[in-house]
């Protein structure tokens, strides 16, 4: 089991034959992922290869996903497209769309997320989850990698890993590369973003194959401090918490859109302190965030 | 990027939204020049981004042209809350008779946009939120539909407004919507809206918001940036297109990834609670490229900082090989040649980690050290910027 994301997940890619599209989708291959061909509507008709495995060019997402059967999408498409190639997967009812395109206007992530959340089937869920924009997308080690995620750094395990940053994820699985990861998802760092701490929380704590689960969070917004009080009342996993950006000023934005002290909101700081009041043990630095978890895996 | 009170109006104009006239000012004699122009009663207001300046003296009202050049003798220059006032805006005198208030937000929490709206205007919002939160209409947009007629409608009656006044303040709202979505702002303020003497409904303060990724659709955008504020060294890192930030310390940090370089900082400040208590002296994110050229302006800015000491390099090699980026390193301190001049300690791991780390290894470079781990590596860097 994992969340999101699995071995028979067959994976579209939007924007297959730009840059960052044709490298990223080269090493989901590797990784194992079922990439079943990929979208864009001036090259429709074409086909990309990668090694011996050749993948064909549609020219709608509607059209992939019923010609290959896909039902996850990730989009590599630059920021003035990516509105578009996401409402496209969203009208087309895809159930899964990680966008990795850094830079999208809020306004249009806005949007799309209010878009997709007004398409539900017939017992009221939503038909597609969005992950991102702005993240390194999701891995299930040994499955499938949807993301940019380095696939090799660690394999399969117990520990479920939430994060908005994108590097952290990979030195958080890097630090805890001997017990493995059922999956890894990188939320992004947007302050508008399709899938939350939350969501991922939920969907750990309902997946069997994870054991404990590691939240990074950063400055900005106040999703930790929400996803505290959903871990307090709907968490019986044990969850270890980091907080980036502790010696971040106020007002100046860290990177990430999303990262900014605005007064006495968002600090690391309330985070840290929101975190440990519900229960989660809170590690100062990336290290020692691993030396907590492994110390909780050892009692499991 | 949030914009000045003199851009918000000429957005606002440009919008139709009702304003008044309003000419910014460098000098007292571009001061009493718009006075002049305006005609009548004008004021002279600090152009600011930060709150309390009618507190702190920056808000004048100048009868003559004379007077107006005065107070914006006095005016520029000024400091408040840390910000040197280098511009003014002369404003048209307003007859106002009721002061009101409207803003709309992104609202990150619930992922929509918020409008709120209060017929008791002028005064610290966040108090009037705080104390009497009855009195502050709080109405959630939907991004996909947006303040239309009806939404307008909405928010104009939840804030309890006359009969009379109903139609003029819908008006304006539907306007300041135009002005939200038209410009990609994250934040449309008015405070006051007011209603004048002769009953009409006007902006009278804005504070708007701009979304700087959404730059590449609005050309003008750019023009808005305030380039008095930014620190050199910031302005330097903007025109190479690096993401940096100018903070007080001694040990540079150049990473890649918003939150891995977030966490450097910290760990370099705990580091230095040994060494001396050095801090970090920036933030930069390198990003996903990581070339020889970003890396050489990456160091190049961080160097020109004189109170830096040395420089911690932590990269975790995802998009990034390491390898790229230990050639990045070598390139880098080639191009710069003897204005490379502090130690780097450097740690690299992630894809192609043995290429990189041996690269660097090779080229064996006088200021370069490598360590193992982040933690490692922020404690090497700290002592060197401490002198051990």
């Amino acid at each position: 089991m994992s969340i999101y994301l699995n071995k028979d997940s067959k994976v579209i890619v939007q924007g297959i034959t730009g840059g960052e599209g044709t490298k990223h989708t080269a090493l989901m291959l590797k990784a194992g992922t079922q990439v079943v061909g990929g979208v864009n509507a001036r090259k429709a008709g074409t086909s990309v290869t990668h090694g011996d495995v050749t993948l064909p060019v549609y020219g709608t997402v509607e059209e992939a996903m019923k010609e290959t059967g896909a039902d996850v999408s990730i989009v590599f498409v630059p920021p003035a497209f990516t509105k578009d190639a996401v409402v496209e997967a969203i009208e087309a009812g895809i159930g899964l769309v990680v966008v990795i395109t850094e830079g999208v206007p809020v306004q249009d992530s806005a949007s799309f997320w209010a878009l997709a959340q007004s398409k539900v089937d017939a017992d009221g869920h939503q038909v597609t989850r969005i992950i991102g924009p702005n993240c390194p997308g999701i891995i299930t080690p040994g499955e499938s990698l949807v993301g940019i995620t380095p696939a090799n750094i660690t394999g399969k395990g117990g520990v479920g890993l939430v994060s908005k940053s994108g590097t952290l994820t990979y030195q958080m699985m890097f630090e805890l590369r001997d017990l493995g990861f059922s999956t890894a998802i990188g939320i992004g760092g947007d302050p508008v973003v399709g899938t939350t701490h939350i969501d991922a929380l939920a969907a750990f704590e309902a997946d069997p194959e994870t054991k404990a689960i590691v939240m990074i969070g950063e400055i900005g917004g106040d999703a930790e401090e929400r996803a505290a009080e959903f871990i307090k009342a709907n968490v019986t996993k044990p969850v270890v918490g980091y907080v980036a950006g502790f010696t971040a000023p106020e007002g100046k934005t860290m990177g990430h859109a999303g990262a900014i002290v605005s007064g006495s909101a968002g600090t690391a700081q309330a985070k840290k302190e929101a975190l440990e009041a519900a229960g989660v043990k809170v590690g100062k630095t990336p290290s020692e965030t691993a030396k907590l978890l492994r110390e909780v895996y050892a009692t499991l | 990027m949030d914009l000045f009170e003199y851009q918000a109006r000429d957005l606002f104009e440009a919008h139709g939204v009702p304003v008044l006239a309003g000419i910014v000012a460098h000098t007292p004699e571009e001061a009493k020049a718009a006075a002049e122009k305006i005609g009548g009663v004008v004021v002279v207001k600090a152009q600011v981004k930060v709150g309390g300046r009618g507190k702190a003296g920056g808000v004048k009202v100048a009868k003559t042209p004379d007077e107006a050049f005065s107070y914006a003798s006095d005016i520029l220059g000024m400091d408040i809350k840390g910000h040197t006032v280098h511009k003014v805006m002369i404003a048209q005198g307003a007859d106002i008779t009721e002061e009101f208030y409207f803003s709309v937000l992104l609202d990150r929490s619930n992922r929509n946009y918020l409008a709120m709206c209060s017929v008791e205007g002028g005064v610290e919002i966040e108090q009037l939120a705080v104390e009497r939160p009855d009195a502050l209409a709080r109405i959630a947009v939907d991004p996909g539909t947006g303040i239309d007629q009806a939404k307008a409608e909405e928010i104009v009656d939840a804030a309890g407004f006359a009969p009379e006044l109903r139609d003029g303040v819908i008006h304006t709202i539907l306007k300041l919507w135009d002005v939200f979505v038209k410009e990609d702002a994250t934040l449309v303020e008015v405070n006051p809206l007011v209603k004048t003497g002769a009953g009409d409904i006007l902006a009278l303060d804005g504070k708007v918001t701009i979304d700087e990724n959404a730059e590449f659709r609005h050309a003008d955008h750019a023009a808005l940036e305030d380039k008095n504020a930014a620190d050199p060294l910031e302005a330097k890192a903007k025109e190479n297109d690096l993401n940096y930030v100018k903070l007080d310390g001694e040990v540079g940090i150049i990473g890649n990834g918003a939150g891995l370089v977030m966490s450097t900082l910290d760990v370099v400040a705990y580091a230095g609670e040994a060494h001396g208590n050095v801090k970090p002296a920036n933030f930069l994110d390198i990003g996903g490229g990581a070339s020889a050229e970003v890396m050489a302006a990456g160091l190049d800015v961080i160097l020109n900082d004189a109170q830096v000491k040395s420089v911690f390099v932590n990269v975790f090699g995802g998009i990034t090989a390491c390898d790229a980026v230990a050639n990045g390193i070598v390139k880098a301190l080639e191009m710069l040649g003897d204005e490379a001049n502090k130690p780097l300690v450097v740690r690299l791991d992630g894809n192609n980690v043995e290429d990189g780390r041996r690269i660097l290894a090779e080229a064996n470079h006088p200021l370069v050290t490598l360590a193992d781990t982040m933690d490692e590596g922020a404690d090497k860097a700290a002592a060197l910027a401490y002198g051990k």
